[in-house]
C-alpha cells in the first residue's frame, strides 16, 4: 500500500514528466550541469568564471533596487544618490554592493582573462569562446563607464567629458560624432539621460546575451585545463572521459567554497573600505558635477587606467586614440597569433614565459601610471610599457613558432 | 609560476592603493567617529559655529537624534536654531544675501569629510592666521571664511622665513604660525575641540558608517563559518576524485 509521502512524490514526478515532455528542462540540466564533464585538475584560476557570473547577478539585482530611487536628471542625480545613502532603508548597503561590485567585476574578469592567457584557453577549438569573452569585456567597459557617470559627481562629469571628447579625434566627422554622443554641445542632462538608458537597459541586455553565447560556445567545445591537453581523448569503458568529472556536484561544491572566500573579501571591502583608498570611489566624486570648475587631476577609475596610460603616452591625440583602441582590439586576433603546438604555459618554452610575465608587469605598471599625474618621466615610462604591451602581441607568433615546447603529458597532472 | 604571478599582482595592488592616497602636509586628526561623546560634542560645536552659515543639504535634523543617541526634544532645544522643523533638511539659517558678504555662498558641508578627508578639516580649522589684510589660512589660501573659532584658539600670526629656489631667487614663505593672543582654550583643548568637529563631520559625510562598521564584523563572521563549512563539503565530495 502506498504511503501518503510516496503518493506526493509520485505526483511530483508526474508533474516533472509533464513539464519535461513540453520543454527540455532535464535535458538542459544534464547537458550543462550534471553531465557537463569538466577536467578534474582545475586550479585557483578556474574560480573566476563562476565568480564573474555571481558578480553579474549582484550588479543586476542591486542595480534594479538602485533604479527605484535614483533620478537620471542633472539637477537631482547627485542628491538622489545621497538620498539612497541616507534616507532609503539599507540604501547604503545596496549602493556599496553595486559600486564595490563594479570594481570586483574587473578584478575577476582580469584574472579570468589572465587564466586564458596562461593556459592557452583561447587556442583552437576555443577561439569563439575567447572572442565572445573579449566582446563581453568591451561591453563591460562601456557599461562601467556609463555607470560611473550616473552619480553626477565631479569625476563622473569630467571623466565623461574627457572620454567622449576622444571621439573628436576622428578626422572630418569627429566633432559631429561627439555632439551626437552627448546629445548636446557639452556633457549635460541629455547625456546623463541617454547614459542611464544604456546603462540600465541596452548594455545589460547585450551583456546577458553575450554571456549566454560565451557559455554555449564553451559547453560545445568543453573546458580547457591547466595542462592544456584534451581530456576527451582518454575515455573509460563507459565512454566517460577519464580525467573529467561532472560539473555537478563536483564543481558546484567547489565553486560554493570559492564563492565563500570571494564574498568574505567582498564584504570586507563593502563594510570597511568601500572607497578603497579612493580607488573604487574617488574623493572628488563626492563633489557634485560642476561644468564651470575643472578638477586639477582627472583620472578614470582604476580598471581603465592601463589604456589611459597608453593614450597619454602618445603625443598626438588621434594616434593615441588609435593606439588605445588597438590595445583592446588586438585581443580579438590573439588565437591566431599564438602558433605554439601546446596550449599551457607549463609546456611552452622560456620565450613564452618571459613574454607573458613582461605583459602582466606592463599591464599593471600602465595601470599605475594611468592614475599618476603624467609628469615627464612618467610619460617616458608609459611609453616603454606601451611598447612592452604591444611587443607581447608582435613577438608572440615568432616566439611560439620557433621555441621548442616541452612534451605534454598523456593525462592531466594534479 | 603561479606563486610568482600572485605575489606580483598583490604587490601591484598594494602599490596602487598607496598611489591613490597622499595629501600635502596635513596633520593627523585622530578623529574617531565611533567615539559617541566626541561626535556629540562635535555636533554641538558644529551647530553653534558652522551651521549658521553652512548647510548640510542632504541631512535631516531627525537623523541626528536617531544616530547620536539623543531625543528629538534634545535636538530641537539644543541643536536647531530658527524656525526649522525636526524633519527638515539641515539648511543654514543665514539669509540668501550672504553671498555678497563672502563673494560666494558658504559651501554645503555634507560631504566635505569624504571629498577632502577629516585630516584636511582638522588642519584647516587650526591653520587660520591674521594679517593686516584680515584672516587667511595656510591650508586653503585666500579662503573667504573668517576664523569663527578665534575666541577659542586665540589669534595666530605667521612667522616668515626666506628661502632660495632652484633658480637662486629668494622668496619668503610662512615657516609656522604662532599664537600672539591666547584664546579661551589651551592649544591642547582647542585641538580636542576641532578633533570633535572632524569626528562629527565624518558622521555627516556618511551617517551609515556607524551601522556599517558595527554590523560588518557579524557579516564577516557568518561568511567565515559559511566558507569553512563549504570547504568541508568540498573536501567530502572530492574524496572520490582525489583517489
Amino acid at each position: 500500500m502506498a504511503t501518503p509521502a510516496s503518493n506526493v512524490s509520485r505526483q511530483l514526478s508526474n508533474v516533472g514528466a509533464w513539464i519535461d515532455s513540453r520543454i527540455p528542462v532535464s535535458d538542459f540540466w544534464k547537458k550543462h550541469i550534471s553531465e557537463y564533464y569538466a577536467p578534474k585538475n582545475f586550479n585557483f584560476f578556474y574560480f573566476f568564471g563562476s565568480l564573474a557570473l555571481l558578480v553579474l547577478v549582484n550588479q543586476l539585482v542591486t542595480g534594479i533596487f538602485l533604479t527605484m530611487f535614483y533620478k537620471p536628471d542633472a539637477a537631482s542625480a547627485f542628491a538622489s544618490v545621497e538620498y539612497i545613502m541616507r534616507d532609503v532603508e539599507w540604501g547604503w548597503l545596496i549602493r556599496y554592493m553595486h559600486s564595490t561590485g563594479a570594481s570586483f567585476f574587473f578584478i575577476v574578469v582580469y584574472l579570468h582573462m589572465f587564466r586564458a592567457l596562461m593556459y592557452g584557453s583561447y587556442k583552437s577549438p576555443r577561439e569563439l569562446v575567447w572572442i565572445l569573452g573579449v566582446l563581453i569585456y568591451l561591453v563591460l567597459m562601456a557599461e562601467a563607464f556609463m555607470g560611473y557617470v550616473l552619480p553626477w559627481g565631479q569625476m563622473s562629469y569630467w571623466g565623461a567629458q574627457v572620454i567622449i571628447s576622444l571621439f573628436g579625434a576622428v578626422p572630418v566627422v569627429g566633432e559631429t560624432l561627439v555632439e551626437w554622443i552627448r546629445g548636446d554641445f557639452f556633457v549635460s542632462d541629455a547625456t546623463l539621460n541617454r547614459f542611464f538608458a544604456l546603462h540600465v537597459v541596452a548594455l545589460p541586455l547585450a551583456l546577458l546575451a553575450l554571456v549566454v553565447l560565451h557559455l554555449a560556445a564553451l559547453h560545445e567545445v568543453g573546458s580547457n585545463n591547466p595542462d592544456g591537453i584534451d581530456v576527451k581523448a582518454k575515455k573509460d569503458a563507459n565512454g566517460k572521459p577519464l580525467d573529467a568529472i561532472p560539473f555537478h556536484p563536483y564543481y558546484t561544491v567547489k565553486d560554493i567554497f570559492g564563492v565563500g572566500v570571494f564574498l568574505t573579501l567582498f564584504a570586507f571591502v563593502i563594510f570597511y573600505a568601500p572607497e578603497f583608498g579612493g580607488l573604487f570611489l574617488e574623493p572628488d566624486n563626492f563633489n557634485p558635477a560642476d561644468p564651470l570648475v575643472t578638477p586639477q587631476h582627472i583620472v578614470p577609475v582604476w580598471y581603465f587606467t592601463p589604456y589611459y596610460a597608453i593614450l597619454r603616452a602618445v603625443p598626438d591625440k588621434l594616434a593615441g586614440v588609435i593606439l588605445m583602441g588597438a590595445a583592446i582590439m588586438v585581443l580579438f586576433v590573439l588565437p591566431w597569433l599564438d602558433r605554439s603546438r601546446v596550449r599551457s604555459i607549463r609546456y611552452k618554452g622560456w620565450g613564452s614565459k618571459i613574454l607573458l610575465a613582461v605583459f602582466v608587469v606592463a599591464f599593471i605598471r600602465l595601470g599605475m601610471l594611468g592614475m599618476a599625474e603624467g609628469t615627464y618621466w612618467e610619460t617616458i615610462e608609459s611609453r616603454i610599457w606601451t611598447f612592452a604591451y604591444f611587443a607581447f602581441f608582435i613577438l608572440l607568433p615568432f616566439v611560439t613558432k620557433y621555441e621548442q615546447p616541452r612534451p605534454e603529458p598523456e593525462r592531466v597532472t594534479t | 609560476m603561479i606563486r610568482i604571478v600572485l605575489s606580483a599582482l598583490l604587490l601591484g595592488a598594494v602599490n596602487l592603493a598607496f598611489a591613490a592616497g597622499g595629501n600635502e602636509n596635513l596633520e593627523q586628526s585622530g578623529a574617531n567617529v565611533h567615539d559617541m561623546a566626541s561626535v556629540q560634542r562635535g555636533a554641538s560645536m558644529f551647530m553653534n559655529y558652522c551651521h549658521s552659515c553652512h548647510s548640510v543639504e542632504y541631512m535631516r535634523y531627525q537623523r541626528l537624534a536617531k544616530d547620536l543617541e539623543l531625543t528629538e526634544e534634545q535636538v530641537e532645544e539644543n541643536l536647531i536654531f530658527g524656525d526649522r522643523e525636526i524633519t527638515d533638511y539641515m539648511i543654514a539659517a543665514m539669509p540668501s544675501e550672504s553671498e555678497q558678504w563672502f563673494g560666494k555662498k558658504p559651501p554645503n558641508l555634507t560631504l566635505t569629510s569624504r571629498s577632502r578627508g577629516e585630516d584636511w578639516i582638522y588642519t584647516f580649522l587650526k591653520s587660520f592666521y591674521l594679517t593686516e589684510e584680515g584672516w587667511n589660512n595656510t591650508v586653503l589660501a585666500n579662503a573667504s571664511m573668517p576664523h569663527v573659532l578665534w575666541r577659542l584658539q586665540g589669534i595666530q600670526r605667521p612667522i616668515m622665513e626666506t628661502y632660495t629656489d632652484d633658480a637662486g631667487t629668494e622668496h619668503t614663505r610662512i615657516a609656522r604660525l604662532e599664537i600672539s593672543e591666547p584664546g579661551t582654550l589651551s592649544p591642547e583643548e582647542f585641538d580636542g575641540t576641532i578633533r570633535d568637529i572632524a569626528a562629527f563631520m565624518i558622521y555627516l559625510g556618511e551617517p551609515a558608517i556607524l551601522q556599517r562598521e558595527r554590523m560588518g564584523i557579524w557579516v564577516l563572521l557568518f561568511l567565515v563559518v559559511f566558507t569553512f563549512l563549504s570547504w568541508l563539503l568540498y573536501k567530502e565530495y572530492w574524496r572520490d576524485v582525489k583517489k
